[in-house]
């Protein structure tokens, strides 16, 4: 487990965009954590780190938004499923098999669905009021710096 | 698509079946002219269960596929129209979910073949639009758009029917994402839009200051995802000092501090494209607090504003039925090779 502290919104942007470094095509990652804990602003890191140009806005409505990028990246809101079988309906799957890089907020919820090696960031509030804290179950999976 | 002869009507107007099921509402609705609604079936308004003879215990909203054929069927007898007297289907075809938006697309062109009747691909947002022109006869463009709802927020110029251009949109939450997360925080439930209008109504809206995120100056497009977190910030902490947090103080608050936001930069458009007329759209054009605000300024600058009844607020068929019919008539037809497409510009 790798464990990150970020202090503002800047700092999280800058984790997302390394560990978009590390990443490669059929890659899943899975981002858990409440409500304002980041997820989606190191989602929108991430895709940037990947090249996406187009702008990434908050999946939670429609569930998947797709992007194209030298690696295609498709970002999932799984918040709003309440059965596991929704997610076989929307063509999940399919999303997982094609060469692109997944990556799932509130994955938590669809657990008996995700493959084996998928790369878990867990997000949370830290002491001050801006603080995070990010734990990646990959030792070692970013350098710190 | 392409620009196609369109034929003359079956009897002496013409007949339109529009579906939508680009998210959670499976709809149908039969119209005429584009402008008469005859029906507008939506799934979370009838009661699919007793269809199915009342042994089906729950069915999600999103079960497109169960729910489709009810609804079609509904439509049409709801309307007393039979398929042979449809000259054209209308259907959502993007934005959406793809899985979703292929059931009223795979439906839509099954009926086209079927029927040997073309077939019209709509934009879901252009939909929201055009639903102001069946309560609004006298609407015509030019004017300037506000669709707020769930999985959009868009500032749109139109200047003539069916030319939109986006001056602006979100950069990461829709406006009712907002509500609805803001809501979930507060222990209001789902949909947030609503319960948050109304417990609003019995807070102070300057009680706490939560930021307004303007982006830069000359900028129309939003960002809601630091209100909400500036919102969770507020509560933490002040659970954390051991206060106790008014729950309609802080909903007045987060609802004041994002509808300003969202009319100053309408407004501001409006100015910019040096249009009279605001049409507002989509499920938080139903926010009270936001059609009083806007009445008044647009009032103070001689602006007509309008908007949809609640029903034609909210995703339904009846406004895709209008916008197909608008594309229809300047023979923008589609074949049966018109795909769902989750990521349709405007």
């Amino acid at each position: 487990m790798q464990q990150l502290i970020s202090h503002s919104e800047q700092e999280t942007n800058k984790i997302g965009q390394a560990i978009a470094e590390k990443l490669k095509k059929g890659d899943v990652i899975c981002l858990t954590g409440d409500l304002g804990t980041g997820k989606t602003t190191l989602s929108k890191a991430i895709a940037k780190g990947l090249g996406i140009r187009e702008t990434v806005t908050s999946p939670t409505y429609t569930i998947v938004h797709e992007y194209e990028g030298e690696i295609p990246f498709f970002h999932f809101d799984v918040y709003r499923i309440d059965d596991i079988n929704e997610m076989y309906e929307i063509g999940f799957e399919e999303y997982l098999a094609g060469d692109g890089i997944c990556l799932i907020e509130w994955a938590e919820r669809i657990t008996d669905i995700l493959p084996e090696d998928c790369i878990w960031i867990y997000m949370d509030y830290g002491q001050k009021i801006e603080d995070r804290i990010l734990r990646i179950n990959k030792p070692g999976f970013i350098s710190k710096d | 698509m392409m620009i196609q002869k369109i034929l003359p009507p079956k009897n002496e107007e013409y007949l339109t079946l529009a579906i939508e099921t680009s998210c959670d509402e499976t709809s149908a609705a039969v119209v005429k002219n584009g402008k008469k609604v005859l029906s507008n079936i939506i799934s979370s308004q009838i009661d699919i269960h007793k269809q199915y003879g009342g042994v089906v215990p729950e069915i999600a909203s999103r079960h497109h596929l169960d729910n489709i054929n009810v609804i079609v069927k509904e439509a049409l007898d709801s309307a007393e129209a039979q398929f042979e007297d449809l000259d054209f289907i209308g259907v959502t075809s993007g934005p959406g979910l793809v899985g979703a938006l292929l059931i009223g697309i795979s439906t839509a062109k099954a009926l086209s073949y079927a029927l040997n009747i073309p077939l019209v691909g709509v934009h879901h947002i252009e939909g929201h639009i055009c639903a102001n022109y069946l309560e609004h006869s006298d609407l015509k463009p030019p004017f300037l758009s506000l669709v707020v709802s769930g999985g959009h927020t868009h500032i749109v110029d139109i200047h003539e029917e069916l030319s939109y251009q986006v001056l602006g949109r979100t950069r990461d939450d829709a406006v009712g994402e907002a509500f609805d997360k803001v809501s979930r925080v507060l222990g209001l439930g789902y949909p947030g839009g609503p319960a948050i209008d109304k417990l609003s109504q019995w807070g102070d809206p300057n009680a706490v200051d939560f930021p307004r995120t303007y982006l830069e100056p000359d900028s129309f497009d939003f960002s809601f995802s630091g209100i909400k977190t500036a919102v969770l910030n507020y509560i933490n902490s002040e659970k954390q000092k051991g206060n106790k947090i008014h729950s309609a103080d802080v909903a007045a608050s987060f609802q004041m501090a994002v509808i300003q936001v969202i009319v100053d930069k309408a407004l501001t458009a409006a100015e910019r494209m040096q249009r009279d007329t605001i049409v507002m759209a989509g499920g938080v054009a139903a926010n009270s607090l936001l059609r009083k605000i806007m009445k008044e300024k647009c009032a103070e600058k001689r602006i007509r504003l309008y908007y949809p009844s609640l029903e034609l607020c909210t995703d339904n068929a009846a406004m895709i039925g209008c916008a197909a019919y608008l594309n229809y008539m300047k023979g923008r037809i589609d074949w049966l090779d018109l795909d769902a497409c989750p990521n349709l510009k405007l």
